[in-house]
């Protein structure tokens, strides 16, 4: 079987500091990776190097078996990757349409722009996805007013429009209310059911062991460990996430397997 | 996710309230264009009431508004350029040692419409592969290319009346049926293209958005650096077609030409409504501001002041029209 996304040895560093070591991860079709790691474990730094906007320093990329060179954005975007990045990627002074369509524009051969299609389509997104009610917000308000659990609303309907193959969602329940958070949860546990794959990164253990089909705790830049959601409890995996806070390593057994993988 | 409603297409219904919120910047510029017109006819009805001072106003205020329109695009993509006075005479120079070796008047154009894109591409070179803020490198180039045009030409002027027997003179200079000004016409076909560009286009979609917040535009895939170095480039371009039709206007090349250009064009953008931190502006905001700024000079002499007061007031109506415009954004979010 082949993964949709598959990196060898990446690593990345920005100047001095190493924010990915060595790291080997897969995405395989019809499935849920959830990250987990402390601040500043590198998660997003990874999922940054799958949509082509960090290049890593060294290591491989592969889409579908075949090892891709100089991925950017615009090429992970046509390789089918959509995302919810961390800090949102909005525009404040610009309107609801323009934030939808941001950087991938319908347009004509030439460039000109279908304006009125993007309008139309970001007023049933808003009706049918966003759950905007009220009526002083339209396609044409700037979002800059928006709350910020709209504005997440916003970037995360944005990732979905476009019926990518894998959706990276960088925290995306960060300021959603309850209600839409169940939404979401629900949302990314039908993207297998749809054929397609996701990465998914969030603070809160319980989401993410609630989506994920395999769970991937990265530590320091490196990963610490995997799982299968399907071999382990909850309660196991928090012990874990604990002990890795504090010491560094799982447990005994962990640790050697861990150490060994370093000495080779 | 039943709701019948949500498959009937967005209809923009038209409000006044809206309209207002959404046009505030431009009926702000377009409500102090029609106080001051007001203002002028009063002050001095022989001048203002005349269609001579309109047509005046038509054959020289193209000269820098032509420019004011990719400058537009510039500012709101966060951007400033100095330079393009002294490359608006680097076209020029293009122009005459092309046609001193070619005879060649439609060649001499060519030239320096190359010469103009050639020297903002560099702008954009240095601003985005060197990392240098434009305001900074366009300084340099602003010397640069100036100091580039007395070398070449020795620091002499000379007479281009040869262009007056070419096609480029009525076509670029003539006057419509005597009496409008053909620079008028392209300022009008250069204004509607940058709109479009602006508007209409992606790029100008791209434009906003590095102006906006760059870190999201690149997050999203939008290549800051090409929008960048594309709006310096077209700024040359510009820039030098702006230097041709200055100085076919008058047959005659100075090495100065350009220099009293830039303080009005600037002035243009700005009080038109365009932000000064990017993100934000308008095509028609600058073309309404350039015809004020282009007024403000006759109209100074016309109601009795001295030419000294010009200056004076043009720096009043900037700033008051950068404060004016900056607290219409916050009062109109
Ligand atoms: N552009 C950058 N330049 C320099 N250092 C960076 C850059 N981006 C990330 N880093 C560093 O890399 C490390 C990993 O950051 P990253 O954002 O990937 O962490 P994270 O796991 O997503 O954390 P959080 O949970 O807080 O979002 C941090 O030490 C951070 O300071
Ligand atoms: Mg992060």
């Amino acid at each position: 079987m082949t993964y949709r996304i598959e990196l060898k040895k990446v690593s990345k560093s920005f100047g001095e500091v190493q924010a990915l070591k060595d790291i080997d991860f897969k995405l395989g079709q019809n499935e849920v990776v959830g990250l987990l790691g402390d601040n500043g474990a590198g998660k997003s730094t990874l999922i940054k190097i799958l949509t082509g906007y960090h290049q890593p320093t060294s290591g491989e990329i592969y889409f579908n078996g075949e090892q891709v060179e100089n991925l950017t954005v615009p090429k992970a975007r046509k390789l089918g990757v959509e995302t919810v990045y961390q800090e949102r990627a909005l525009a404040e002074l610009q309107t609801l349409w323009r934030n939808i369509f941001l950087g991938r524009e319908l347009s004509n051969p030439l460039g000109f722009m279908d304006i009125k299609k993007m309008k139309d389509e970001t007023h049933r997104l808003m009706i049918e996805s966003m759950g905007f009610t009220s009526s002083a917000v339209t396609p044409d308000s700037p979002i800059g007013t928006f709350s910020g659990g709209e504005k997440q609303g916003v970037a995360i309907v944005r990732a979905l429009y476009f019926n990518a193959d894998i959706i990276i969602l960088d925290e995306p329940t960060m300021g959603l209310s309850l209600k839409e958070t169940r939404k979401l949860l629900n949302f990314v546990r039908g993207i297998k059911g749809a054929g397609k794959s996701a990465v998914f990164i969030d603070h809160n253990i319980f989401h993410v062991y609630n989506v994920a089909d395999r769970v991937i705790v990265i530590d320091r830049g490196m990963v610490a460990g995997e799982f299968n959601t399907s071999d382990i409890t909850l309660d196991d995996l928090m012990d874990k996430m604990y002990r890795i806070a504090e010491t560094g390593s799982f447990n005994g057994a962990v640790e050697q397997e861990y150490s060994q993988g370093q000495q080779q | 996710m039943t709701n019948t409603e949500s498959t009937q297409p967005y209809q923009d219904k038209f409000s006044l309230a809206k309209f207002v919120r959404s046009n505030g910047t431009q009926l702000g510029i377009f409500g102090v264009f029609i106080t001051l017109w007001l203002i002028f006819i009063f002050a001095a009805p022989d001048t203002f009431l005349a269609s001579n001072i309109y047509y005046a106003f038509m054959s020289t205020i193209p000269f820098f508004a032509i420019m004011a329109m990719p400058l537009t695009l510039a500012v709101i993509a966060g951007e400033m350029d100095l330079s393009f006075t002294s490359i608006m005479a680097m076209g020029m120079i293009a122009f005459i040692l092309t046609y001193d070796a070619t005879s060649s008047v439609a060649l001499a154009f060519i030239a320096a419409l190359l010469m103009g894109t050639v020297a903002g591409f560099l702008n954009g070179i240095i601003v985005v592969i060197f990392g240098i803020p434009s305001l900074v490198a366009t300084i340099g180039t602003q010397f640069f290319w100036r100091g580039a045009v007395l070398v070449l030409s020795e620091g002499r002027s000379g007479s281009l009346g040869y262009t007056r027997a070419s096609l480029l003179h009525p076509v670029l200079v003539g006057k419509i049926g005597g009496v409008f000004p053909m620079q008028m016409v392209w300022l009008i076909i250069v204004t509607i293209a940058m709109w479009a560009l602006l508007n209409k286009h992606r790029f100008g979609s791209h434009v906003f958005l590095i102006g906006d917040n760059e870190n999201s535009a690149r997050l999203m895939g939008i290549n800051a650096g090409r929008v960048r170095i594309i709006v310096f480039s077209l700024i040359g371009a510009i820039s030098a077609f702006a230097g041709v039709i200055a100085s076919l206007y008058v047959t005659y090349f100075w090495p100065s030409l350009g220099d009293g250009y830039l303080l009005r064009t600037l002035a243009s953008v700005f009080l038109g409504g365009t932000s000064v931190f990017g993100g934000a502006g308008t095509i028609f905001g600058t073309f309404i501001g350039a015809f004020i700024i282009g007024a403000i000079e006759a109209a100074t002499v016309a109601v009795g002041l001295t030419g000294f007061w010009t200056q004076l007031i043009y720096g009043s109506i900037i700033v008051l029209s950068v404060i004016m415009h900056s607290y219409l954004r916050r009062r109109l979010k």
